[in-house]
């Protein structure tokens, strides 16, 4: 009853937001300039809140994302350039490749724990990457020009959709199996979860949803190429879901946001940037390793009854 | 075969690179069971720190070389203190981000104040080649060679003969005996630091002689490199570092030799997958159970 009473005022505040917004640019209120930025905010919320299910939920560190990203990219962009498939179709078949990649990646390289995972993930990514560079049919090193398709409706949407599987997923049973294998996987192990099976699942579906900001990515800058997917970019998604908090999902989407505006307002001035986000990314490891929410939600810090006990 | 044997001193030269730099790693994480994602980052630092000693006070290879080294341990000892100290107790994923966070913020550093653009190494070393079985070979690779020869039995020396070696064996065995035993568990982890960080910095001497063309972001791809060359061998191995340097070195250069130049890099990432899959603790490691 509470939940599907939080549910429908949650679907009205994204309504609401979606119709602001999209009343805005029809009306010309918000330029090409501003759209570019909300629309690169949502390609961020995507990709933050789809490492955050991989990181945040199940504990596996992965630093390979941007090459599930590159692969969502690239598939759609040749789902919709050779093919003529429509948009909202390329974005889907980008979002099951990514997901096989996804697949393909987890099965062998999850068994692996802590830091050789993370090498591992990004080993992968690096792989991919180098094989679009060495890919002639989707224009090697130069890359590929792409019409511009994705607007506003697409974007809010991808980020609704990703949101609303990935929360769902969380507070269903398998998420709990996921959480359970963060906390402690021997533990979770011991009491009968199938840790393979959960962790390569929780990876699958961040992967997909990579796929899906890739497709989206792909077709609203015109133009994509392999070094756009290098480790900085998975470092940026890193950096996401670091600040915001490892294991909060409005953690994550807040820093995606924030970090978003950040970096538009320093887009002239990339050293700069990359600076303060690694100052950020040392001081938040140093002082508050568990991020600013830590494992908390935005909607329980207005709960004060119920604080204490669970913090841990 | 003659054009066999040039590529082998290809791959060994730069094996011998990749092997300076996977000592550090290799040492660090034997110490504190942490990657210095850091530590391509002081050799870059050091190609660096050659370069703009050659170029201010027109000095040779060998006080070049040791400038680097002994500039990057001290280097090596601040991000040590500043960064990893206060993490000892911390998770492995806090120290992993800390240790990528110093890489980004080292590398943005050296572009903020110097800009990307890349420097030609000046020529610390005359180029002349030797006829070996009908293969010309340059004298530098053969340097290069036999410096990184010297520099393993020294840190071969220091870790199983002297003191401060018996130490660091020691904290990596078991940090909390260690400390019962009057060790003094955090000077030795500098000191680990400031060996690794000074072959890195050799390293990146090296590098900058061997290639000529440095830039703030070469040491990413080199530092990855080592890392896998240290899994590869065994991580916290010290002779398994030197051999899975050569090991990687040569599997690169043959790689690119076979007219799969491209695909160089795939290589290093495919080694480390399969390693990992097929036999997670390297060549010299040893398989350790896990226990609850």
């Amino acid at each position: 009853m509470k939940k599907s009473k939080a549910f429908f005022g949650y679907s009205i505040l994204a309504l609401v937001i979606y119709v602001v917004v999209q009343v805005l640019l029809t009306t010309g209120m918000l330029d090409a300039y501003y759209e570019n930025i909300l629309i690169t905010m949502c390609i961020h919320i995507m990709l933050a809140v789809s490492l955050h299910l991989v990181i945040g939920i199940t504990g596996q560190f992965s630093i390979g994302h941007a090459g599930f990203m590159a692969v969502g990219a690239y598939v759609s962009a040749i789902a919709t350039m050779n093919f003529g498939l429509p948009f909202p179709i390329a974005i889907l078949i980008g979002a099951i490749f990514a997901g096989l990649a996804g697949l393909l990646v987890g099965v062998p390289t999850l068994r692996l724990k802590g830091d050789y995972l993370a090498i591992a993930t990004l080993g992968f990514a690096e792989i991919i990457r180098i094989v679009f560079i060495n890919l002639d049919y989707v224009g090697g090193a130069a890359g590929i020009v792409i019409n511009q398709m994705t607007n506003w409706t697409y974007a809010f949407f991808g980020v609704v959709i990703t949101i609303l599987v990935i929360s769902n997923f969380t507070n269903s049973r398998h998420g709990r199996g996921c959480i359970s294998i963060r906390e402690d996987e021997v533990a979770a192990d011991a009491m009968g979860i199938n840790t393979t099976y959960y962790k390569v699942v929780a990876f699958v579906i961040g992967s997909a949803f990579a796929g899906v900001a890739g497709a989206i990515y792909s077709h609203q800058f015109f133009f994509i190429q392999p070094t756009a997917f290098n480790f900085l970019k998975s470092f940026d998604i890193l950096i996401f879901v670091v600040l915001g908090g490892l294991g909060s999902l409005s953690g994550s989407v807040i820093a995606a946001i924030l970090l978003t505006v950040v970096s538009f307002y320093l887009q002239n001035f990339p050293e700069t940037r990359m600076i303060i986000y690694s100052a950020v990314l040392i001081i938040i490891m140093l002082y508050r390793p568990t991020g600013l929410l830590g494992t908390k939600e935005v909607t329980q810090l207005f709960k004060f009854g119920k604080r204490g006990g669970s913090s841990a | 075969m003659m054009e066999w044997l040039q590529q082998l001193v290809n791959g060994v030269s730069l094996g011998s690179i990749y092997a300076l730099i996977a000592l550090g790693y290799t040492m660090v994480y034997g110490i504190i069971k942490l990657i210095n994602f850091a530590h391509g980052d002081v050799f870059m630092l050091g190609a660096f720190i050659g370069f703009y000693a050659a170029i201010r006070w027109d000095i040779g290879f060998i006080p070049a070389l040791i400038l680097a080294m002994v500039i990057c341990s001290i280097i090596g000892v601040i991000i040590e203190r500043v960064a990893y100290k206060r993490l000892r107790g911390a998770t492995r994923i806090a120290a992993l981000i800390t240790a990528i966070g110093v890489s980004l913020f080292i590398e943005y550093t050296v572009i903020f104040f110097r800009g990307a653009k890349p420097e030609a190494y000046p020529e610390l070393l005359k180029e002349s080649y030797i006829d070996l079985f009908g293969a010309s070979i340059s004298s530098k690779s053969v340097l290069i060679i036999a410096v990184t020869i010297v520099l393993m039995l020294l840190l071969q020396f220091i870790v199983h003969k002297t003191k401060i070696g018996k130490a660091m064996r020691a904290v990596s065995h078991d940090a909390d005996a260690a400390r019962l035993m009057g060790i003094n568990v955090d000077n030795t982890i500098s000191a680990t630091f400031a060996i690794g960080s000074a072959l890195a910095g050799a390293a990146g001497v090296i590098f900058g002689v061997y290639y000529t063309r440095i830039d703030p972001l070469m040491g990413v791809l080199p530092g990855l490199k080592a890392f896998i060359a240290a899994v590869l061998g065994g991580i916290g191995s010290i002779p398994g570092a030197a051999v899975g340097g050569y090991v990687l070195g040569v599997v690169e250069t043959i790689v690119s030799a076979v007219g799969f130049s491209l695909w160089r890099d795939a290589a290093a990432f495919v080694i480390l997958i399969l390693i990992l899959i097929l036999r997670p603790a390297g060549i010299f490691g040893k398989n350790a159970r896990e226990k609850v």
